[in-house]
This record gives C-alpha cells, structure tokens and sequence, in this order.
C-alpha cells in the first residue's frame, strides 16, 4: 500500500488548508485569540525584563550607512509646509490633555534642554534593521515640567503627516516605556538636524519597540486615562488601520 | 517503545505499543503548529524578502540573499496581509516554545532520552554508521525486533530536531523581538546580530521543512498506513523477520 502524492495535490492540499486557515480568522472568537496573543507576550517581556532595562547602545563604527526613511517622508500638508519653510521656527509642541501645566515649546526652548545621545537600531516591523545615533530630550523631563495628573495612563504623540489624508499619524505608549530613560523626542539623526524624511523638526524613539511606534513629525502629546475615543480606539494609526498590535515589542 | 504483546512464532502480526502517549500528542501538536508558523512566517518574510548578515540591514545594504515574494497558495494568510501573518505566528510560537520544552524535559526524565534515542555503544563507529546509509540507501528497513529500535541516522536526526534545530529556530525567533532584545541582549549577540538571527531563523527554518520532507519519504517508504497508525493509537505492528 503506498500513497500517491505529487505536487498538484500538495499544492491543493496546502490550498485547502489555507483557506481553511482564512476562513478561521473571520470567527469572531479565533480573531480575538489570535489578537490577544500580544497580551501575552507584553506580559511575558515585561516580567523578563527590568522596567528600565535598557535597549542595545551601539559604537560609531556600528551605525549603517544610510539610514532608511519608512513611511511618509514627507507630509506635503500645506500647514507642514509653511513650517518647513521658515525652519520650524513657528513649530510648537503642545503638551496637552491630563497635565498639571499645559505647555507649547519651541523647537529652540526645546534644544536648550538637557539632551540625551544614543546610538540605537531601529527595527522595521517589516523585518529590516538600520542603526543611527539619536539626540534628544528625554520624554520625562517634558512630562517632569508638565506634571502628570491622577488618571494619566498613556501618552498620545499626535503628528503632522495626515497620510495623504486618510486620517492623521499618531501612536501612544503606557507609561512604563514614557518613562524609560531612551525614551526621547530626538531633532537629531547621526549628528545632524532631522531631516524631513526622518521625522522633521521632532520624532519620538521608543526604542524597546518596532518602527512604527517611532512616530515622526511631532506636533502635540496628550496625557489621556484610556485610548478609546482617539480615533479608532486602538492606540495608533497602524494598529486602526491594519490591525498591528499595540505593544510592538514583539 | 514497549512491547504490548509477545507471543512469538505465531501467525498473529505482532502489535507493539510503538509510541508512547506524550510523543503522540506532541507530534500531531507540532504538525499543525510548525505548518502555521512556517505559512505565517512566510507571510512575514514577504513584507522584506531580503536577508542580511550583522547588525543591521535594510534597502542601502547588501543582502546574502534577496527572493521574491512566495505565492499565495503557500503564506498565511493567502493574500499579503502582514499584521495577520503576525497575529498567526506570534499565537503559535509560544505554544509551540513551551510544548517542546515539556517535551525536552519528559523525554530527560520519563526516560525516553536514555531507552530510544541515546546512542548505543558501538553505533557511532563509522562502520555502524555506514552499514545503516547503505541499509537506506536500498530501503532495507529492519524487521522483526530490530523495528522497535531507532536506527542511528534515525537518533541523530530526532536529536538533531529536538535538541539544536527546534531551540535554534525558537531562540532566533525570540530575538526578532525588540522587547528581548532589552530583556536578554546576551541572545541576540550569540548569534552574531539582530539580523544574522533574522538569517539563521530563515534557515533554520527551511532546515526543518527538508526534515519534513525526508520525514514524509521515509513514512511513506516504509508503510504508511502502520506508521501512521502507531502515531496515532500508538500501536504498530512489527514487520516480519526477513528470511
């Protein structure tokens, strides 16, 4: 007795199964679970990990030669561009929603700040790498000078780049990696002014976390209690749109 | 592998209790696991099909290797969707982690490791070793008694999957994630970098689909319908002795 396998079955076999697959991941109860599998492993890199362990720092000589812009790499708004134009010197950073102080800072009040320098990898969730050395103000110190209200669990970055108007970038972190000491606002990319394709005049580095948390093009951060109620609730412009997870430590 | 019934000499085929209950369930676990998680990381190897040695790679770098895309008919799911591919392989990959690690520890101490796949003294000698590729090589499975046994290309290569390739793959995995890489940064320097990981995860990978493809020949060569049956009720009947 001996089974007759060639391709053409194998490759219906292999069909079947995916569309079985497929067909799986539309019940409610299997997309939640697949969904909710990140919960999991927040949890299990939270409880590995120290809450400031901090992220691989590199050398000098470790930095990739071109870093590679992602996304948008350029928001082409007219508002951007009027900013762009007089070298974001009419660019402010609000610091709003559940603060003690609100604030709106300048890009010059904000390089005035103690800075911090770290040479990091960025990891696209795509599956590429690319080292660059960051400047920046740890997000602390601003969220310090704001004073953070009872009830503040996540911090909102909302930006320039409205996505060729789909609705505009923003991202969020708990307050565990808002806090964590690589956590900056960086204007600096390998030792010179961001440039508009990286995120022009001021991006977030979250660097425990993949690309897409890096939100670039800053233009306000919001204290908020719960991420419902911002745009589709999900805590970012990705995780609305294409179902990435929150936690993109993974 | 334990006998279950040992009258010899009659007409009866021997039914043997081949596989133990533990081996079965986590087999059957691992065929579906292992097939989700290789269709899915197809799926995310789509997103960059590009692999790199070091560090750090993306478009400016050179890659080792640089594919198209793999069909439909062989991701998960069928059609490009990345934050799906993820979803499927980030469920599966701990269950996966943690069935194999009960695995390691019941064959370590249930005794499977030491009374199947340890090697025996005197398999290892080269001549051992070469009578028993010449044995496949003619597709002379042994018969009687001698089929309760692994033979040594067999041990080496349950050992090989178990013991090197299935850590490697899961441990290179474990360094795809940002958040070890903060947690455990001595993993992602053993293996020489976040995208060297990257590149051996991609082989390890594929070192495990030509294993299943030997694996099938193999099944398939030498009775599928017994082999098949002592994976599932565990019992299979022993080949007769070759006169």
């Amino acid at each position: 007795m001996s089974l007759i396998l060639n391709r053409r079955s194998l490759v219906l076999g292999a069909a079947a199964t995916l569309v079985g697959c497929d067909r799986l991941a539309k019940n409610e109860t299997v997309r939640e679970t697949l969904f909710s599998a990140a919960n999991f492993h927040k949890w299990a890199q939270r409880s590995l990990m120290a809450r400031d362990a901090l992220a691989r720092e590199f050398r000098p000589d470790q930095i990739s030669p071109f870093f590679r812009p992602n996304g948008t790499a350029n928001p082409n708004t007219p508002e951007y561009k009027a900013l762009w134009r007089r070298d974001f010197a009419d660019w402010r950073l609000d610091v709003a929603g559940l603060v003690a102080r609100p604030l709106s800072l300048s890009l010059a009040q904000i390089r005035t700040l103690p800075h911090r320098e770290q040479i990091t990898r960025h990891d696209c969730v795509e599956g590429w790498s690319a080292i660059g050395k960051w400047r920046g103000v740890p997000l602390k110190r601003i969220l310090d000078a704001a004073g953070l209200r009872d009830g503040a669990r996540y911090i909102v970055f909302h930006c320039a780049d409205d996505m060729g108007g789909g609705g505009g970038y923003y991202e969020s972190v708990d307050l565990v990696d808002a806090f964590h000491p690589q956590t900056i606002l960086a204007f600096a990319l390998n030792d010179r002014p961001l440039r508009v394709a990286n995120g022009a005049p001021l991006r977030l580095r979250v660097e425990r976390q993949l690309g897409y948390k890096q939100a670039k093009y800053l233009m306000k951060i919001e204290a908020v209690a719960s991420l419902h109620g911002i745009a589709g609730g999900k805590g970012g412009y990705w995780e609305d749109r294409a179902g990435y997870d929150w936690y993109a430590g993974i | 592998m334990d006998r279950l019934s040992s009258q010899a000499g009659s007409a009866e085929p021997k039914l043997v209790l081949r596989h133990r209950w533990p081996t079965r369930l986590w087999h059957w676990l691992n065929a579906l696991l292992l097939y989700t998680l290789f269709a899915s990381g197809l799926g995310i190897f789509n997103a960059h099909p590009r692999l790199y040695w070091g560090q750090y790679g993306a478009n400016f770098d050179r890659p080792w290797l640089e594919l198209g895309r793999f069909g439909r008919w062989l991701t998960l799911p069928a059609h490009y969707d990345l934050a799906m591919s993820r979803h499927w392989h980030l469920t599966a990959a701990p269950i996966f982690a943690f069935a194999l690690l009960l695995y390691m520890l019941w064959s370590l101490f249930g005794g499977h490791l030491g009374r199947d796949l340890a090697f025996r003294r005197g398999e290892l000698a080269p001549r051992h070793i070469w009578q028993d590729i010449r044995d496949h090589a003619r597709l002379r499975f042994p018969t009687g008694e001698a089929a309760l046994r692994y033979n040594v290309l067999q041990k080496g290569s349950y050992i090989g999957v178990i013991f090197v390739l299935l850590p490697l793959v899961i441990l290179t995995g474990l360094t795809m994630a940002p958040g070890m890489n903060a947690a455990w940064p001595w993993l992602v320097d053993l293996f020489g970098g976040r995208q060297s990981a990257r590149s051996i995860h991609f082989i390890a990978a594929f070192t495990l689909v030509a294993f299943f493809l030997v694996h099938m020949l193999m099944v398939l060569l030498a009775g599928p319908l017994n082999e098949i049956r002592s994976m599932i009720s565990g019992r299979y009947r022993l080949p007769e002795v070759r006169r």
